[in-house]
């Protein structure tokens, strides 16, 4: 347990259980644990369970568990817990075809950037990213952090579609649109990484914790997995 | 009385919005998945309630009405709750609060909004859905769940079944419990721990002047105009979100999150409005006033309570116990 976690109230039957202040990839063995502890602690009278940078929250069973009985079996949890080996996740290769027609903004990505399209894809391949958190969609996962210079923020006025397989960044953030849907951040590449089926079935690819570098792929191999190539600006 | 036949419902024309719901998606919200489900519970279940249904059988939710069709293939005995939509069985008007008969080749239409936004139609025993991670609830933006397991609305075409097992169909002597959620104009908050980010004056505000409801309001989250609320925290880090959470964006103009609300996000918040709140802000037509009334846990979790109780204390032929309107 450290200084800074704290329990707050935050809706009838629902409490935010606040670890860090700030963003850090050291958090992730925390949460991993935390997330592990809580869901043990509360077995049956956990209804949800949501992980995120720097907090979880708790949504419980609260007809059927006092409150003060739930807030101490998190303080119990927090007392001794130990952080996870964040070695534990998972590592995922996704193979991205990086291409102007499905990743507009590798050109606003680069010219932010003073580089080459090309070297935009060396440097976002170039390194490995954790999963912080799932939200936004079905399977989506925030991921980071890219490097400074690729960090890009998201477009003044967001698309009504983004394509499913969209590869992104906002900030020092990346992400995988898991299917269709509207979105601000700025697209690089497509990849046929199957998001949505795994959530759909609730057994989610990418986890919190999780590592994930992206490869880059010729149009001719992402066609052969099956990959759509519309352009991103004439989505259905 | 096809009280243990199978049915159908066809779908004539769809009207803008009606899809099928249940009590919602749970235990995935780590998933990135919402929780969806019917935006007024409370009418949703006295829906169920009026046939014998279990209380989180399959029903529709019909908002705003605006043209939808259904068609019934066979005689039956249905239930409207919830809003009144203006409801027509051919020419005969039908109001929610009740079951009726329909019968084979009679079409159900519902047109226009008198009062509320939200009507749930229940057929006998619950539509025959598949579930998609543990709910029927068709929630379009993800894609998951209703009648085709797509999440798609209801659309021309749709064929609407249903394999009742009913049990025996119940009347409401009068209505004031059930409209719970259709009257008043206070939306109770159980404030949170960020509240004392804001203002005093904004906290005020907050608390004391009325929000009108905003056109742009849907099952993702309702925005509310009135007065500018100022926080000291421009926006945080995202983290999960609750049912009913009220944050505040930087101008200041509160959206309150409700059943298809997005599973984390970094806006500050005043709180989270209570279960019955929730479901009486999914019933307000744009342009109708609230007004935000905090409330204790302690006391939010008791009206809750009781609004649970009332289900099993209703007995046929019996009046339901006023309820609180202040809750």
């Amino acid at each position: 347990m450290t200084s800074t976690m704290r329990i707050e109230l935050t809706a009838m039957d629902v409490v935010m259980v606040r670890l860090f202040d700030s963003i850090d990839e050291s958090n992730m063995g925390w949460i991993v644990a935390a997330d592990r502890e809580l869901r043990e602690a509360f077995g049956g009278a956990l209804i949800d369970l949501v992980p995120s940078y720097t907090t979880l929250m708790l949504h419980y069973d609260a007809l059927n568990m006092e409150h003060g009985e739930a807030l101490a079996r998190i303080r119990r949890v927090l007392e001794r817990l130990e952080p996870a080996s964040t070695e534990l996740g998972r590592c995922h290769d996704v193979p991205v075809w990086y291409d102007l027609s499905v990743g507009p903004e590798l050109v606003r990505i680069a010219e932010r950037a003073g580089l080459a399209v090309d070297e935009v894809i060396e440097r976002h391949c170039g390194r490995d990213y954790q999963v912080f958190a799932l939200g936004f969609a079905p399977g989506y996962g925030f991921m980071g952090l890219v490097e400074e210079a690729l960090a890009t923020p998201r477009l003044p006025t967001p698309r009504r579609r983004v394509a499913a397989g969209s590869v992104g960044i906002a900030d020092r953030q990346t992400a995988i649109y898991p299917l269709l849907s509207p979105g601000g951040w700025n697209i690089l590449g497509r990849t046929t990484f199957p998001l949505f089926e795994h959530a759909r079935r609730g057994d989610p690819l990418l986890k919190p914790g999780d590592r994930v570098r992206f490869q880059p792929i010729s149009r001719e191999e992402f066609i052969r997995q099956g990959g759509d190539t519309t352009p991103l600006e004439l989505a259905p | 009385m096809n009280r243990n036949g199978n049915g159908v419902l066809r779908v004539v024309q769809a009207g803008p919005l009606a899809l099928m719901v249940d009590d919602g998606r749970f235990g995935v919200r780590h998933l990135g998945v919402t929780q969806g489900g019917a935006a007024d519970w409370f009418s949703y279940r006295w829906a169920n309630w009026l046939l014998g249904n279990a209380l989180n059988a399959a029903a529709l939710e019909i908002a705003i009405g605006g043209g939808l069709v259904l068609e019934a293939e066979a005689d039956a005995t249905l239930a409207l709750m919830g809003a009144d939509l203006d409801v027509r069985l051919d020419d005969r008007p039908v109001a929610p609060g009740a079951s009726f008969r329909i019968g084979a080749g009679q079409r159900l239409a519902f047109r226009q909004p008198r009062n509320g936004l939200r009507a749930y139609l229940a057929v006998p025993g619950g539509f025959d859905v598949t579930e998609v991670l543990g709910s029927r609830s068709a929630t379009p933006r993800e894609q998951l769940g209703g009648q085709h397991g797509d999440g798609r609305a209801l659309q021309a075409g749709d064929r609407l079944r249903w394999h009742g097992q009913a049990g025996t169909t119940r009347s409401l002597p009068f209505l004031p419990a059930t409209s719970l959620t259709l009257s008043g104009n206070s939306l109770a908050l159980v404030p949170g721990a960020q509240i004392d980010r804001f203002t005093g004056a904004s906290l005020y505000r907050a608390f004391n002047l009325p929000w009108r409801v905003d056109d742009r309001a849907d099952r993702m989250g309702v925005r509310l105009v009135g007065p500018k609320l100022v926080c000291r925290m421009g926006s945080m880090i995202s983290e999960g979100i609750p049912l009913g959470a009220v944050q505040v964006p930087p101008d200041g103009q509160p959206i309150v999150l409700l059943n298809d609300r997005q599973t984390i996000g970094g806006y500050p918040r005043l709180g989270a409005l209570t279960p019955l709140a929730v479901a009486r802000l999914a019933q307000c037509l744009p342009g109708h006033e609230v007004r935000f009334v905090a409330t204790a846990r302690e006391q939010a979790l008791e009206t809750y309570r009781r609004c649970l109780a009332a289900f099993d204390r209703v007995s046929p032929g019996q009046a339901p116990r006023p309820l609180s309107r202040s809750s």
